[in-house]
């Protein structure tokens, strides 16, 4: 494919040289990783081919959409409200993030000490080999963790657009009014950007739009209940991370359409699994494509995982924005309603998380839980320890691992996963 | 019915050969540069014998022999259980990893930690520290039981512990107190990863670094509690994969 795209990504200023490599480590990743499960649904084909043409064929219907007069905007987190953008006939991706690159031209913007998630964005954006990055119109950033707000800082400096949204810290009334006031400047820095106005009947078909596509994960969970899993882990994260990247209708459509095939699996009493393998519920932070080292070392080791208490899973997927509303301030309401559930470790206190991840435990039948942090990942450094005590209070085994995104400690990893894998048989 | 455990870590490789639920052998070696060559050779003439394989490099066999695995921490629960049943905490320091672990009355591992990547309160931080020092590892423990005074080293990171010995050199400390205060940083380490899995009844202090008599002493004294140190506590982890080998799992 790589050849049919190059003038393309020449114009978008990517290094090419760079670009191959990064693609041909993420193919061969994928194919190590994701094909050699056995048993995989046929609804994953279209994942893999999404994936296959993440910088191919979905970055040329961005550019087909902007020669069309749309307009692209890029983020990192959920917060960040695809309802509005789709309102404006805009689309909303996810930015690269997932994987080491151009570490040493990062560490001359940042301090070690930051977070992979963090430095990769960066070095995927210094090592030129993003092109979500380099088509995006504008750049959302957002007030999360101090290590993204204070990078965004630098940040501005290296894109066309930062849009710096603001967020609060706490879920009071003052926090959820501050909240408001950032998705109405939001609304408004969309509406310059793409020069469309926001009407109700925009923000209505928005909010449907990217309902349907919580529904059909929605969907997907809750089949994940069932023992043997018809769904591996690894192809369950892949199309909650697909969730940031593919064209909304076509997701959901695709989503459907395997859930289909998997709920006659489950009838049939088929799995990817024995019955009766270890089930974990993973929980913790996000991970971005192409950062699968964690589900690979667990469902590599015998255990199967039936849920994510992740941005990439149900934290950034549960709940649906109410579209009931006939005005733009009630649907907007409807929106602030729903994001400002959200239960991200940068507030302060943060019990709905814990309450969550009990909550997934029982649903997913789960055997056991594993806190994954990334490394000088502050938020949820800290609230691991609390978890991990709570979890276990309540008799439910529990492993904090805390990680990056570098391949050096997996055999550490594997010790550990393995060990805590036997303690639940 | 012949059983063979083989522990492949990252320092030493051992195996301990059982029959009819007793240890008929051991055998050690270092693990050098190629441990899958260290360990067939080690297992020359039981290799027929039903294999389990633990340690760092327990896939290197799954791979070569097709042996079952299990980890070294269920492999050290099981051995430790067996030398001495009412065990119920276990610390482990190797090569390259430190584990804490506590067991119910069933033998049942309840908890692990373990360390990170860093090779901070382990084996080879002694090792290191003990050739900055100029004395071999086998002495280590002994000499540093002869210092006068407690010197406090603050740094766990091997490196930084490095250089902090050479400042500690430089101001014409004796080399004898900075080994105990190095024994010192390694034994706060590893009672902290103990207090975090919670010490309860006996315990067992494993793995090549319980060799070290001020190891032994230290953690007692941090532990106020008296730990039993197995007679052979490197083989501990082979010992547990020869009893499960015999298990079928």
């Amino acid at each position: 494919m790589s050849e049919e795209y190059r003038e393309m990504w020449k114009s978008l200023g990517l290094n090419l040289e760079a670009h191959d490599a990064l693609l041909a480590a993420l193919g061969q990743g994928y194919k190590d990783i994701f094909m050699t499960q056995e048993g995989r649904p046929k609804g994953m084909e279209y994942f893999d081919f999404v994936i296959s043409q993440v910088h191919g064929l979905r970055v040329k219907e961005l550019m087909d959409e902007k020669a069309a007069g749309r307009k692209v905007i890029g983020s990192f987190c959920v917060f960040v409200p695809e309802e509005i953008v789709r309102a404006a006939d805009a689309t909303l991706v996810g930015l690269c993030t997932g994987a080491d690159f151009a570490t040493e031209e990062v560490e001359k913007l940042l301090p070690r000490n930051t977070c992979s998630l963090i430095k990769s964005a960066f070095g995927f954006k210094l090592g030129k080999v993003c092109p979500y990055f380099e088509s995006a119109d504008m750049i959302v950033g957002e007030n999360t963790c101090d290590g993204k707000k204070k990078s965004y800082e630098t940040l501005g400096g290296l894109v066309k657009l930062l849009y710096v949204m603001d967020l609060p810290q706490t879920k009071s009334a003052q926090g959820r009014a501050l909240f408001k006031a950032e998705y109405m400047r939001f609304k408004e820095a969309v509406e310059e950007l793409t020069g469309v106005k926001i009407d109700a009947a925009r923000l209505k078909k928005g909010i449907e739009v990217v309902n349907n596509k919580r529904k059909a994960i929605h969907r997907l969970n809750s089949i994940r209940k069932a023992d043997p899993v018809p769904i591996s882990g690894l192809d369950a994260l892949l199309t909650n991370q697909v969730f940031f990247y593919d064209d909304p209708g076509r997701y959901t459509k695709s989503v459907n359409s395997l859930c289909d095939e998997l709920e006659k699996r489950v009838q049939k009493g088929e799995g990817v699994f024995p019955k009766g393998a270890p089930r974990i519920l993973v929980s913790g932070c996000p991970m971005a494509v192409p950062n699968w080292k964690l589900p690979w070392i667990i469902e590599s080791s015998g255990a199967t995982i039936v849920g994510e208490e992740s941005c990439v899973g149900e934290r950034g997927t549960r709940n649906l924005v109410d579209s009931s509303g006939n005005s733009v301030e009630e649907l907007m309401e409807a929106i602030v309603d729903r994001y400002f559930q959200v239960d991200c470790a940068i507030f302060t206190p943060n019990p709905d998380r814990l309450g969550h991840a009990e909550e997934m435990f029982q649903t997913y039948k789960a055997d056991g839980v594993i806190h994954y942090s990334l490394q000088f990942c502050q938020p949820y450094i800290m609230e691991s320890m609390p978890f991990e005590k709570a979890l276990e209070e309540k008799k439910i085994p529990t492993l904090r691992i805390e990680t990056d995104y570098s391949m050096e400690d997996v055999g550490q990893l594997k010790t550990r996963i393995e060990a805590f894998i036997e303690q639940l048989k | 019915m012949r059983t063979t455990g083989i522990d492949i870590g990252s320092r030493t490789i051992e195996v301990v050969v059982m029959e009819d639920g007793r240890v008929v052998e051991t055998r050690q070696s270092d693990s050098g540069f190629d441990p899958l060559k260290e360990a067939l050779m080690l297992l020359d003439g039981a290799k027929r014998n039903r294999i389990m394989a633990t340690g760092y490099g327990r896939h290197l066999l799954e791979v070569a022999l097709d042996a079952p695995t299990v980890t070294e921490i269920k492999a050290y629960a099981v051995g430790t259980l067996y030398l001495v049943p009412e065990a119920r905490t276990i610390l482990d320091i190797g090569g390259q990893d430190s584990k804490a672990i506590s067991l119910n009355e069933s033998g049942r591992v309840l908890k692990f930690e373990m360390n990170d990547r860093c090779a901070a309160g382990t084996g080879k931080f002694l090792e290191v520290m003990a050739r900055a020092l100029g004395f071999t590892i086998e002495e280590f423990g002994s000499q540093a039981l002869k210092a006068g005074k407690d010197i406090q080293i603050s740094s766990m990171c091997t490196v930084f512990a490095e250089s902090e010995v050479t400042s500690l050199l430089a101001k014409g400390e004796d080399r004898l107190d900075i080994a105990l205060g190095l024994h010192r940083s390694v034994v706060r380490r590893a009672a902290g990863m103990l207090k975090r899995v919670s010490v309860d009844g006996p315990i067992v202090f494993a793995g090549g670094v319980a060799r070290n008599p001020c190891m032994h002493h230290l953690l007692e004294d941090a532990l106020q509690a008296d730990t039993i140190v197995p007679e052979n506590p490197q083989m501990v982890g082979a010992l547990g994969a020869a009893l499960l080998a015999g298990n079928g799992r």
